[in-house]
């Protein structure tokens, strides 16, 4: 079973930088694929690489990430002013970042036009 | 903001000081060919290699350095850097993808444990950049987030940089996918391991650098 955990951008705005990785972490942590609305901002999405790896063990292999910017997928000049001042009202609260465990993502794969996630079983350990 | 204020400062002294040699770093997923390049470039100006390169994933986990190496353009022009070749930057390292790949548990766990050092210490080393090589393999998806988080991650310190799509002599590969995701940048395709293209990847070296 998949479980979703929609993260709204509240949740996060008053975080500090390393907060707010390590709330997102700790949903992906315990199998759940978060999905964040908004963007993490560019150093913190490499802080949460490096966190990621810090974290890595035997249970948690790591994590799948995608960003969905709307101002990078907008195709003509029109629609990429459009989302520029949407930016800059909303600022990081435009746009997707998903975050999955490596356990539970197989892979997540990203064009323009669309977002492809593909998710394998959990391998749990039997309790004797 | 204390941290780009500091960072702001520190690179408006070294400014001051232009006898600092320029830090190329080579940055990019694992397996795109960073360690080959690296080598491509060692081997054509000082007759040796940098780092050993394997099929395997995560062969280079420390970072390594060649400093002061010094390359000419065809107008005598002369470049002279420290070569960074850092450790593939990867969201995810499962040891059980270098069991799959033939490797004993211990060493596979080891290459594990040392991979993810070597991730941390890349994106520790990108502040200390003047300019950034980001080596993509062209027969993968280049829109991959760890490929967008380098380069966002460069934009955002103002440090310049040239999108490099290697293994071209492959029939996989596709320029263009490449330079289409990354239309703001400069992409330039080759193939490090049989050296296609480098010579045009020196040139605009120069370009990038400001020589």
């Amino acid at each position: 079973m998949v479980t979703l955990h929609f993260v709204p951008y509240t949740d996060i705005e008053a975080l500090s930088s390393i907060g707010r990785i390590r709330h997102l972490l700790n949903f992906a942590k315990q199998n759940k694929i978060v999905l964040l609305q908004g963007r993490l901002r560019k150093e913190e999405e490499a802080e949460l690489i490096k966190v990621t790896m810090e974290e890595i063990n035997k249970e948690f292999r790591g994590i799948e990430l995608a960003v969905i910017n709307p101002t990078q997928t907008a195709e003509d000049t029109l629609s990429k002013l459009k989302y520029d001042f949407l930016g800059m009202i909303l600022g990081d609260r435009s746009g997707l970042t998903i975050i999955g465990p490596a356990s539970v993502v197989k892979a997540i794969s990203k064009d323009p036009h669309k977002i492809e996630l593909y998710t394998q079983e959990v391998k749990r350990k039997r309790r004797r | 903001m204390i941290s780009r204020f500091t960072t702001w400062i520190s690179k408006l002294f070294s400014n001051f000081s232009q006898k600092k040699t320029m830090k190329l770093g080579i940055y990019g997923p694992p397996n795109s060919g960073k360690t080959t390049l690296a080598n491509k470039i060692c081997q054509d100006w000082l007759g040796q290699n940098l780092g050993s390169v394997s099929p395997i994933a995560h062969e280079t986990r420390e970072v390594q350095i060649k400093e002061s190496l010094s390359i000419k353009s065809k107008d005598g022009r002369e470049l002279v850097f420290n070569l960074v070749d850092t450790p593939g930057i990867a969201t995810r390292i499962d040891f059980e993808d270098f069991l799959k790949a033939g490797m004993s548990e211990g060493k596979a766990k080891k290459r594990a444990r040392e991979a993810t050092k070597g991730v941390i210490d890349a994106i520790k080393w990108l502040d200390e950049m003047d300019t950034v090589l980001v080596v993509l393999d062209a027969t993968s998806d280049p829109y991959s987030q760890v490929n967008i988080t380098i380069i966002g991650n460069l934009a955002a310190r103002n440090i310049p940089v040239l999108v490099v799509a290697n293994k071209t002599d492959l029939r996989k590969s596709n320029l263009k996918k490449v330079q289409a995701a990354f239309p703001q940048y400069e992409v330039i395709g080759i193939s490090a391991k049989y050296g296609k293209n480098v010579d045009e990847l020196y040139e605009t070296l120069f370009k990038l650098a400001n020589r």
